[in-house]
């Protein structure tokens, strides 16, 4: 009996210390482990992210695609390393959590996806999308629609608007341009990650409203960019500041940042006024607190937080976004986010030099 | 001594469940309390306002109580003519016989397909196929929700049906033979008269599982928050409702449709109960 014992007890603890020897880095200290957690906008972004992360630092990180709302939750519960949101947080959700600060880690859009027979190059304003999406302009042979779309042959059918029915960063960057370009949307519906839209139908998720566009004739939605690239949907361009008809594409979506961006990047850069660019463009952030020693964090652990968040805004990483479907960001953003990675501190001192 | 062991044990397992059961009530009473406290038990039963607008949250039940009662009607309404004909033929035309068998197996089989199939199959078949018969231009809606619960909810009402119907006394039966009733005249004068109540039961039973059905409903409702006017208008269900929105709910929402699961949970354990009052009755009629 005691033998047997003794036996599983070695097995045991040998098991235990097979376990705990890490690999070490090639830096030589011990690899370590971050956890992350929210939007799933950046989610196939990251992925590559992480992985690449893993192969050159041979730390590992796990993120998890539980939405923007749950991510800053997490974060509030400080059970992760760092949270993923599409929508910076506002004053008031600062002030209720100790100082964070935000790095953008690369940009996307959102899509006006339809479906309509022999149109090919669909024109559309924000305005119009505002009055569609309010139930105001009902049918595709609008004068308005027509105006802006004097080849196309448009047909004397009902539209149906499609929308996300869970909350969304998606929906919070769509509805927030529209609530810059339509006084009408602001007053009556505003924007957020959840809106009572008036008509239409709803769906679950990019792939949810994606699917009932590309299943129903006569319908338009939208789609986060990254999904509706990867997907080849059609898609329409869109009426910018400027007056020009801009399809979504890397390029466009970069061109939206072009402008001033305040020092904690915490802006909304859709119907921005730069030239080429494509009006509903947003951000997508990684926010991590500014004192990183919580919970039981090591002084390694937030060291390779900011490492990673470093690799992120590098070169070789922002420049493989449009192969997985993002926007790189200009220059002002990241040499401003280098500068807010600069304050955090553990225990009070500050870790990068 | 092994006897009283056994005992200890089997009086422990069984007393997790109770525990399990009570404890999912708590928590779903706690975590709803706060929406309860703030729109009221009555008002927020009644409230067909969704309005997530911060500051002014106004969250009600009306448009999901409608929506699930609305859908589960149907789909019985839909599932009647299907599982009667499927419960007689089984317990009563050729009971005992092989092409009963089969029949029966077949349909206990829709009980066992994942419910995420059925909707997908709505999704991708039924509501194409709605839209080319101009019943609904966007496709998904109440009807077509309850057109797949209908199917899902076959093999319940139909298996059961057909035990009842079995159990109806040959005596009884062939003293109506031999009055000279018709074969006709026998199901609905003897069969239906004395294994009513059991069948009725049955289509309760069906009706609990209908109301909790979520990624069918979610797939193919249209998830919008309003009251449906028409049995073609989109809508959203006390389950699809959950399901759509718990990932970014927080505060007063979060606890909103902890709350409607709760309602959910109570209508559900009510129709349970009646349903099983009515299987009592049956059996000793």
């Amino acid at each position: 009996m005691k033998k047997i014992f003794f036996t599983i007890m070695t097995l045991v603890v040998s098991l235990a210390m097979i376990s705990c020897n890490n690999t070490t880095t090639n830096t030589g200290r011990k690899a370590q482990k971050l956890s992350g957690a929210g939007a799933t906008f950046p989610l196939p972004f990251y992925n590559v992210v992480f992985e690449n992360f893993a192969q050159v630092n041979g730390d590992k990180v796990a993120y998890g695609g539980i939405g923007s709302g749950g991510g800053v939750r997490n974060l509030k519960d400080k059970i992760v390393d760092f949270a993923g949101s599409d929508a910076f947080l506002s004053d008031k959700e600062m002030a209720e959590m100790p100082a964070v600060i935000h790095i953008p880690t690369c940009m996307g859009a959102v899509v006006l996806a339809y479906n309509l027979e022999n149109v090919k190059d669909l024109k559309l304003d924000g305005e119009l999308i505002a009055d569609i999406f309010a139930g105001k302009v009902t049918k595709w042979n609008d004068e308005r629609i027509v105006a802006l779309n004097p080849e196309a042959k448009l047909p004397n059918q009902t539209i149906i608007p499609v929308f996300r029915s869970d909350g969304s960063g998606t929906t919070f960057v769509f509805t927030d341009y529209l609530s810059k370009v339509s006084s009408n949307w602001a007053e009556k519906y505003g924007e957020g990650k959840s809106i009572s839209f008036p008509i239409g139908q709803a769906a679950k998720g990019n792939p949810g409203v994606a699917g009932v566009i590309s299943q129903t004739k006569n319908t338009l939605g939208y789609v986060g960019s990254e999904y509706a690239f990867a997907q080849k949907i059609p898609y329409a361009s869109i009426r910018n500041k400027q007056g020009e008809f801009i399809k979504p594409s890397s390029e466009s979506i970069s061109k939206a940042a072009a402008g001033e961006i305040p020092t904690d990047t915490r802006t909304s850069i859709t119907n921005s006024d730069a030239l080429g660019a494509y009006p509903i463009s947003c951000f997508t952030w990684i926010i991590i607190y500014k004192e990183q020693h919580y919970a039981d964090r090591s002084k390694e652990q937030a060291e390779v937080t900011l490492d990673l968040l470093q690799y992120i805004l590098s070169d070789t990483i922002q420049n493989i976004t449009p192969k997985v479907h993002y926007a790189p960001l200009p220059l002002k953003a990241k040499e401003l986010s280098i500068k807010n990675l600069k304050s955090v501190t553990f225990d009070g001192v500050q870790i990068l030099k | 001594m092994n006897d009283k062991i056994y005992k200890t044990i089997l009086f422990l397992t069984a007393l997790v469940v109770p525990i399990v059961c009570g404890g999912i009530v708590y928590a779903l009473v706690t975590d709803a309390y706060s929406a309860f406290e703030h729109f009221g038990f009555f008002k927020f039963l009644t409230s067909s306002q969704w309005n997530y607008t911060q500051g002014n949250e106004q969250y009600g039940a009306l448009p999901f109580i409608t929506g699930t009662l609305l859908t589960t009607l149907l789909a019985l309404l839909f599932c009647i003519p299907f599982s009667l004909p499927i419960s007689l033929f089984v317990g009563e035309y050729f009971k005992g016989s092989l092409i009963a068998s089969i029949l029966s197996t077949i349909t206990d089989l829709l009980a066992g397909i994942p419910s995420i199939i059925y909707g997908l199959w709505g999704f991708y078949t039924l509501r194409p196929l709605l839209i080319a018969l101009n019943i609904s231009p966007q496709g998904s809606g109440i009807l077509t929700a309850s057109l797949v619960l209908a199917i899902m909810i076959v093999p319940y009402a139909s298996s059961l049906s057909a035990e009842f119907i079995k159990m109806v006394p040959n005596e009884l039966k062939e003293t109506a033979y031999s009055l000279g009733a018709t074969r006709m005249e026998v199901i609905s004068k003897v069969v239906f008269p004395v294994s009513g109540s059991g069948i009725f039961s049955s289509f309760i039973l069906a009706i609990g599982r209908a109301l909790g059905e979520t990624m069918t409903v979610t797939m193919l409702i249209g998830n919008t928050n309003n009251i449906p006017l028409s049995i073609t208008s989109t809508g959203n269900s006390m389950a699809s409702i959950i399901a759509n929105q718990f990932g970014e709910a927080s505060g007063l929402r979060l606890s909103s449709l902890i709350a409607i699961g709760f309602i959910l949970f109570l209508i559900t354990a009510i129709i349970n109960m009646v349903g099983k009052m009515m299987i009592k009755h049956a059996r000793i009629s």
